[in-house]
């Protein structure tokens, strides 16, 4: 299987952030999680060694879809939930692209949650980036599709009582060949899951916690500093999922098949659940994200990668299908002979 | 044998309708092709039931084709039929009002049993209640012919009777003295692979022609000459292939790969179905999960070099609406095929109107200007979706072309382009970079404009150096985001000057009026275009001067409107809406004029227009230039 910028070239000379960081003056409120993606992306696209010119990072609309104003790149901030649909168009006739999608959990979740999921669905070759405070930022603070229940917002100011999606779950279940969770402010596992999207060659989605300081402070506190590890499952393929420094564990009920935390000193090592992202089955994958706390402070919480598997790249597939001759004249005498069609007369 | 007396006539209507699953659009379509080999001009219309699999023999479930075809040119498929050919009780109960009185009805009176006359809703058979005593009825075993025609080939019943639509179609092959061979050699070639079935076609489609030179039932049979028409190679052609074969060729002009994104939509499929097929013309079809991803997908594609289309009807083109703005703001070429039906909301789909102008031209938030197109006739969907490509990729500019059930599913002969003498279309992309950025360093400006034509520059991604932003926000000439006032005016104005500019590379209207002499003007677009020119044509043989003009670009509109306008006493403006073009020339041009309006999911009628121009032109005062139809006018369509 090729990887996700295989048809795209590589850039002769070594390129660095600043190659990347446009002039445009970065305009997000201090201390935004923003901040820490926009590093994070603009220090792996010159790791990634492809040319500049074919990048093409495209947003909807939403504090995160900014973004491509700070990347000197090619960039496309287009309206309120369709950068699916837009990159979709850009990747499928461009495979020498490589095309960045940045959404935010309203854009992505809500009015664009049908470009979402059929992207994920058709795999089209894209790096989809999940910015999700929590919130709706640019608006002032409205309760989005995966604030938890009851939360007060301006919108809601006696508690929202929508359930929130899981966009985790709600990947894998559109048959998402790519699903990973990063923390905005761990740079390293950041770029981890960033590095491995642009590398998918398929459809990537990677969940993106970010922190909104002004609207949402806080969402992913439990998450973050000395006691996270409490609440983090760390997923490393090939590996035990331990967490709680070192006290808890992942192990399958053996009739039912669902996951259960158990204390590690109280079961067989053999049984601790050892983690493969590239499981055909995404039945796993989908236990695992279950295990997601959707409540306001976030008590357990895997990350990483949970789901990587090879699956035909809808827009390879099409361009298979389709053949233009290199040459203007075949070109034209074909069109000439469609445009007769089959039974054509001549009047002298 | 009777020696049927040959007479020559200069015009037929013929429709042929069963149930849908008798075969009624093959029919159709080989007579057409039978008659286009003779050289008559025509015009084809087909309609279906609006279920798919309604209940066989019920009205619902009548499918039909008509065919209008002359010595001379054919304007319309023609309104009341000549011949009709009722293949079952419902076909005859849904279509015999449309049947001219004198008319010839030819049925298969196999099918007049109790139980269809039943399901049809007739409590006594219209063969023998004397319903029909006004038309020339002529019964016959139609399903008996199939059989036995069919019986040496080893079909079960159920398949040989289905054969019978070859029957009826050699009996009016017979009857207008058609060519058989495109009929045979399409049966050949159709069942090649299935010798039964072809031999079977075959012998039906013999069966009815010897039925028409044995039977008693015609004393003559027609003749109609070849109409004249200018030298070259002709096929049949109808509007949505047509307009789809003009995309490919815009796309093809300009040495770009077309995509089109689009969303199933009745009665605009056909355009994506025709293009799905293009795969080696590099066409790449993307079937969305809706509307607005077809016309994302599209201009995304544009975005990255190739030719980005997307096609619709009216409620989809409501849903592409914000993104049509974003082509605008980005400066885009995107083409928006609309093919209308009536409205508003689902409508009536399977049925025509011309109701999405106003949408077309003002339908956006902001001030958002567009370029709207209208095609004329099936065969003029190709030059104007080849115009729509030129201005879309020139202009950098969204382009809205409007077509409609009635042109889209109506055919009509084509006489094939030479690709060689079309103009090339210039991509004139970017290569270096146009401008400099504040530190002095060589930058691309995406909002840098032609000063006179107010073109942008376009560089796409790929192209080193040129790499900028673009989207949504109200951009500075650098692709900054830019909230300046004095700006976001410019702006404004720019984009709106931009598209009014492509009028310096319009025609002017072109305005029929042979004498010279005429007082009254009548105004069309779109698909009026051929009713207007026929009920034109009939006023000018009955000795009235009147002219003709008709607009093929809605905006920006013609330079001379105006004084075009200015040349006629009266002008009457017939469209299927309530008078929306009507409206934007009066407020253009502070020039008085009439609406004639119709709403009735139909085309225009020939007749009743012409009473109401007559009516015009004689002085008198006609009281429904905008009301609907009286009831008399209706009885008469």
């Amino acid at each position: 299987m090729r990887g996700g910028l295989d048809l795209v070239p590589t850039s002769p000379q070594a390129l660095r952030r600043a190659d990347f960081t446009s002039s445009a003056e970065v305009r997000w409120c201090p201390g935004c999680g923003d901040y820490s993606i926009l590093a994070a992306l603009t220090g792996l696209l010159p790791e990634l060694g492809v040319k500049r010119e074919n990048v093409v990072i495209v947003s909807g609309i939403g504090c995160s879809s900014r973004l491509p104003y700070y990347v000197d790149t090619y960039g496309l901030h287009s309206i309120h939930g369709r950068a699916p649909a837009i990159a979709s168009g850009i990747a499928i006739t461009r495979p020498d692209l490589s095309v960045w999608v940045v959404s935010g959990d309203g854009d992505a979740l809500s009015i664009g949650g049908n470009h979402l999921i059929h992207a994920l669905r058709r795999n089209v070759n894209l790096n989809i980036l999940l910015f999700n405070n929590r919130i709706y930022g640019l608006t002032k603070g409205q309760y989005s599709p995966t604030s938890e229940m009851g939360k007060v917002t301006g919108s809601s100011p006696v508690g929202s009582t929508d359930q929130p999606f899981n966009p985790v779950s709600l990947a894998l279940g559109a048959e998402a060949s790519f699903v990973a969770r990063a923390l905005d402010s761990d740079r390293a596992g950041l770029t981890e899951a960033l590095r491995q999207a642009a590398q998918h060659r398929g459809a990537a989605l990677v969940e993106i916690y970010q922190n909104c300081p002004i609207f949402n402070d806080g969402a992913y506190d439990s998450l973050k500093g000395p006691t996270s590890d409490q609440a983090l499952i760390r997923l490393e393929q090939g590996r035990p999922i331990v967490f709680d420094d070192g006290r808890s564990c992942l192990i399958r009920d053996p009739s039912s098949g669902d996951l259960q935390v158990a204390a590690v000193d109280q079961v067989d090592p053999a049984r601790i659940l050892v983690h493969d992202a590239t499981r055909p089955d995404p039945s796993l994958a989908f236990a695992l994200s279950r295990l997601t706390d959707l409540s306001g402070q976030i008590r357990r919480c895997p990350i990483g990668l949970f789901r990587q598997v090879e699956r035909p790249c809808y827009d390879d597939l099409v361009r298979q299908q389709v053949s233009w001759s290199a040459q203007p004249e075949t070109r034209a005498a074909a069109l000439s002979r469609w445009l007769a069609g089959p039974e054509p007369w001549t009047v002298d | 044998m009777t020696d049927a007396m040959v007479r020559l006539v200069d015009h037929v209507v013929i429709r042929f309708a069963g149930d849908s699953g008798d075969g009624m659009q093959l029919v159709g379509s080989r007579f057409t092709a039978e008659t286009a080999r003779l050289g008559n001009d025509l015009a084809t219309l087909p309609s279906y039931p609006a279920e798919i699999r309604a209940p066989a023999g019920t009205l619902s479930g009548v499918s039909s084709f008509q065919i209008h075809f002359a010595d001379q040119a054919v304007r319309t498929p023609g309104e009341s039929p000549d011949v009709l050919v009722a293949l079952n009780p419902a076909a005859l109960k849904a279509n015999l009002a449309d049947v001219r009185l004198g008319g010839l009805i030819i049925v298969d009176a196999a099918e007049f049993t109790p139980r269809n006359l039943a399901k049809a809703g007739y409590a006594d058979s219209p063969l023998s209640d004397g319903s029909l005593q006004d038309y020339q009825v002529e019964a016959f075993d139609l399903t008996r012919l199939a059989l036995e025609a069919a019986q040496p080939y080893g079909l079960g019943r159920k398949q040989a009777a289905r054969v019978k639509n070859m029957v009826a179609l050699g009996l009016l092959t017979w009857l207008y003295s058609r060519s058989t061979e495109p009929t045979e050699d399409y049966l050949n070639d159709r069942f090649a692979d299935q010798p039964d079935l072809r031999q079977a076609n075959l012998a039906a489609f013999q069966a009815g022609i010897a039925c028409g030179e044995s039977s008693e039932a015609f004393a003559v049979r027609y003749e109609v000459a070849p109409a004249p028409m200018p030298p070259g190679q002709y096929r049949q052609i109808s509007g949505n292939r047509a307009l789809a074969m003009g995309l490919v060729t815009g796309a093809h002009l300009a040495g770009l790969p077309l995509f089109c994104g689009s969303y199933p939509i009745t009665p605009a499929s056909d355009i994506l179905h025709e293009l799905s097929g293009c795969k080696e013309h590099g066409v790449i079809t993307f079937q969305a999960e809706d509307e607005i991803a077809g016309v994302g997908a599209a201009l995304g594609a544009s975005f990255a070099g190739h030719l980005g289309v997307t096609t619709t009807s009216g409620p989809g083109l409501a849903l592409k609406m914000e993104t049509i703005g974003l082509a605008v703001m980005m400066e885009l070429p995107l083409v928006v095929v609309d093919v209308q039906r009536a409205g508003p909301s689902t409508g009536m789909p399977t049925k025509t109107e011309q109701s999405d102008l106003r949408q077309a031209l003002w339908g956006r938030p902001g001030e958002s200007p567009a370029v709207v197109l209208a095609a004329q006739s099936p065969s003029d969907c190709f030059d104007t979706a080849v115009e729509a490509c030129r201005l879309a990729i020139t202009y950098r500019t969204p382009v809205i072309l409007l077509t409609d059930g009635y042109l889209g599913n109506g055919a009509e002969p084509w006489r094939l382009p030479d690709l060689t003498e079309l103009p090339e279309i210039p991509t004139a992309w970017s290569q270096r970079p146009n401008g400099a950025a504040p530190d002095g360093s060589p930058r691309h400006l995406p909002y840098r404009r032609d000063p006179v034509t107010l073109i942008r520059d376009w560089a796409i991604p790929g192209t080193p150096g040129l790499e900028h932003r673009l989207g949504g926000l109200e951009k500075a000439v650098d692709g900054s985001i830019s909230y300046d006032p004095a700006n976001h005016d410019q702006m404004v104005r720019l984009r709106e000057a931009k598209v009014a500019g492509v009028v310096r590379d319009l025609p002017d209207l072109a305005v029929d009026d042979p004498s010279g002499q005429a007082e009254l003007l009548v105004l069309g677009w779109g698909s009026t275009h051929g009713p207007i020119a026929a009920a034109v044509a009939r006023l000018r043989a009955l000795g009235f001067d009147l002219a003709r003009a008709h607009l093929r670009h809605l905006n920006p509109l013609p330079a001379n409107l105006a004084q075009v306008l200015d040349g006629y006493g009266q002008i009457v403006v017939p469209e299927l809406n309530l008078g929306q073009l009507a409206e934007m020339v009066r407020a253009r041009t502070l020039t008085p004029v009439t609406s004639y309006s119709r709403v009735r999911g139909q085309p225009i009628g020939v007749r009743q227009l012409v009473g109401f121009l007559r009516d015009r032109l004689e002085g008198s005062e006609p009281d429904r230039a905008e009301g609907t139809p009286d009831r008399a006018e209706e009885e008469l369509s």
